[in-house]
């Protein structure tokens, strides 16, 4: 076992919840199998996790006391202009009952929502028999590690047919303490027969420094007919280290529509992996990522298509700046039952530097001889076509190169379900490349 | 206005331009006409200063102001428009903002105020409905799926918009049924006026039916090889290009 991994298993509190003890055993049995991810595992051949080994992550022993002014800092991005929705907070991994909405507010929406930390003993059956079921833990050793080490989470329910209006928005903030520090990240979502639901997973720091390391798991599972609308901004600073596992299980006739953003972090790495049990299945997954600086982000997605009949369609596209790298690795696995299958990939990026880099790799692995695929990676510069027929109308060069760059992914977020969430984004996004306020101007 | 002389100008190491001289006064239409590979488009490129077509001799210049030296966003801002015979899309960019961006950058050069984003919403919505696009394609992406004709009147809104002092139109008609050809033309005679040029480059007789023309020129093999009034126009659209040849030699 790797050092890592026995320091952090040291590292588990007694304070943990008893109930689950029984998954926390079965991953330490998982974990004490893993042999930890290095340059030679495949999965992360491009993404070096030294830094996170050496970085002397260890769980916090003092909270961060000053609520308020944490709250403060992150306000611009806990109220989202024309985007109401039921907040649930968590300050260093401890949730702020003073930003979550009432519970019993949500409750009355028609979804149901818990701390594991307080559920009660029905509930707590209900988490059990749904916990970390779907998630390969072989595959995934930071997700054993997090059943591991769980003492929090969040458990939501959203009950057969019930069409939850209001999005439920899962805040993690991370602050800046004294030594690098860890904090997990739970979240299990059941989206039940016929329902519909809206989850924002957001997660933020607050601070100049925040040498943290966040190991987020969040498993969905979308039942027969149930749709969900899903977002994850990992918006944290360049400092963090994230590494987040999702996992969504759909069922008969459900459908899922994924975005995500991932903002550079010193390793950011999420694995998405979707999976098709029952035929009619639909998912769209897209997602946009901004390295730059000396910044690293990794997307591994896999879709397993197990059933006919069903439809997925991803789209992923980077801009990477400076000396920064960004990983792309792209999964389609059609089991031989699958026929009927549509499939679709697409990944593609931008460079703005001699220094700049993406290894991206898209994989198809086709089992079944009648269904429709299409996956393709592309690296660019920016269009000279595009660049010139802008010039020829007065814009002036590097105006038009931001402008241009953030039409890439301006793209992707026309796409987005919710108007308000993409007018929260452009800004966000448009600032990270360009250098001066006067390139931006006319981006809205 | 523009003053073309002995112009040269190569791409990819092909001689396309080999001497050729227009002077266009204020307020007058020059039509080019010439067979396919005369050096029509390329003459448009030229002016409006794409990379990769090199000037190898000649100068132009416009009011009196050496161009050739001059980036592409600078001609534009001197008052040179190239309406683009094929569009480019601009997917992610929207329509708004890049003309908001345009028509800033211009008028910041000519030392006028920009316009107030309400303003110019308002402005855009008028010539909108000046070419008959519906008010919509503002929001859309630059040319994102616009039909052949839907891309020619964007590229004459932007005209509008930008109020140039010369305009050159490069088969603007190509790909333009009749009543997309008269609303572009309506539009093209709207802006005419005593201190604004016009270039209008086309292959067939057809859009100056429409837009009228003071000059006309023939462009073959990189020169102006003939030059006359309209009636060269119908002249050419009865006989074809091949006789010019014949008279040349």
């Amino acid at each position: 076992m790797s050092q890592f991994i026995q320091q952090a298993i040291d590292s588990k509190s007694q304070n943990t919840l008893a109930w689950l003890s029984d998954a926390a055993k079965a991953s330490n049995t998982d974990l004490s199998a893993h042999v930890f991810p290095t340059r030679k595992t495949e999965s992360w051949k491009y993404t070096s996790l030294r830094a996170l080994e050496n970085g002397g992550y260890a769980p916090l022993s003092s909270v961060n006391t000053d609520v308020d002014a944490v709250l403060n800092a992150a306000k611009e991005d806990l109220n989202i202009h024309d985007v109401t929705s039921f907040n649930i907070v968590f300050i260093d991994g401890v949730f702020c009952e003073k930003a979550s909405a009432a519970f019993s507010d949500i409750n009355q929406s028609g979804a149901q929502l818990v701390l594991f930390s307080q559920a009660s003993d029905a509930e707590q059956a209900d988490i059990k028999a749904l916990l970390s079921q779907k998630i390969s833990h072989k595959k995934h050793v930071f997700a054993s590690l997090n059943t591991f080490l769980i003492n929090e989470g969040v458990f939501l329910r959203v009950p057969k047919n019930t069409h939850c209006k209001t999005p439920i928005r899962i805040v993690h903030i991370n602050t800046q303490h004294e030594n690098a520090y860890s904090t997990q990240a739970r979240a299990l979502v059941s989206v039940e027969t016929g329902a519909q639901a809206t989850v924002i997973e957001q997660f933020l720091t607050v601070g100049e420094k925040v040498d943290t390391f966040v190991n987020a798991v969040s498993e969905f599972l979308i039942a027969d007919n149930a749709k969900l609308i899903h977002y994850r901004f990992q918006q944290e600073q360049e400092d963090t280290i994230h590494i987040g596992a999702l996992h969504f299980e759909l069922q008969r006739h459900s459908q899922l529509d994924s975005f995500h953003l991932a903002l550079g972090g010193k390793i950011k790495r999420v694995d998405i992996d979707t999976h098709f049990n029952g035929e009619g299945g639909e998912s769209k997954i897209n997602g946009i990522y901004l390295p730059k600086h000396d910044q690293h982000i990794d997307y591994h997605t896999c879709t397993e298509h197990r059933v006919p009949h069903c439809v997925s369609a991803e789209s992923f596209r980077g801009i990477i700046g400076d000396s920064a790298q960004a990983v792309f690795n792209g999964r389609i696995h059609i089991y031989p039952d699958a026929q009927k299958t549509l499939a679709e990939l697409s990944n593609k990026n931008l460079l703005l530097s001699d220094k700049a880099q993406i290894n991206t790799k898209p994989e198809l692995e086709i089992y079944a001889d009648d269904v429709k695929c299409a996956h393709g990676a592309t690296v660019a510069q920016l269009n000279d076509a595009s660049l010139h027929y802008m010039t020829t109308r007065g814009i002036g060069k590097k105006e038009a190169k931001v402008m241009l760059s953030f039409g890439f992914i301006n793209e992707l977020l026309n796409e987005i379900e919710s108007d308000a969430l993409a007018t929260y984004l452009r800004p966000l996004l448009t600032t990270v490349f360009a250098k001066s306020p006067d390139l931006i101007r006319h981006l809205t | 206005m523009l003053t073309i002389d002995n112009l040269s100008a190569k791409v990819e190491d092909k001689d396309i331009l080999k001497g050729l001289n227009i002077t266009v006064n204020p307020g007058e239409v020059h039509a080019i006409m010439g067979p396919n590979g005369a050096g029509k488009s390329t003459l448009g490129h030229v002016l409006a200063g794409r990379e990769g077509y090199e000037v190898t001799g000649g100068s132009a210049t416009l009011l009196g102001k050496d161009i050739l030296d001059l980036e592409a966003y600078e001609r534009a801002r001197e008052g040179i428009f190239l309406a683009f015979q094929y569009p480019v899309e601009i997917p992610g960019v929207s329509n708004m903002e890049f003309l908001k961006a345009s028509v800033d950058a211009v008028r910041e050069h000519q030392g006028l105020p920009a316009y107030d984003s309400i303003t110019f919403l308002k402005l855009a919505r008028e010539k909108c409905a000046l070419v008959n696009l519906k008010p919509e394609f503002l929001k859309r992406g630059v040319n994102e799926g616009f039909s052949g004709g839907e891309k020619k009147r964007n590229e004459l809104m932007q005209m509008m918009l930008l109020e140039p002092k010369l305009c050159i139109l490069d088969e603007t008609d190509s790909g333009l049924d009749i009543d997309a050809l008269q609303v572009v033309a309506d539009g093209v005679n709207a802006l005419r006026s005593p201190d604004r040029s016009f270039i209008v480059v086309t292959h067939y007789q057809r859009l100056l039916d429409y837009i009228e023309p003071d000059f006309v020129h023939v462009l073959a093999d990189g020169k102006i090889v003939k030059s006359g009034d309209k009636s060269l126009a119908l002249e050419l659209e009865e006989k074809g290009y091949g006789w010019l040849n014949d008279e040349v030699a």
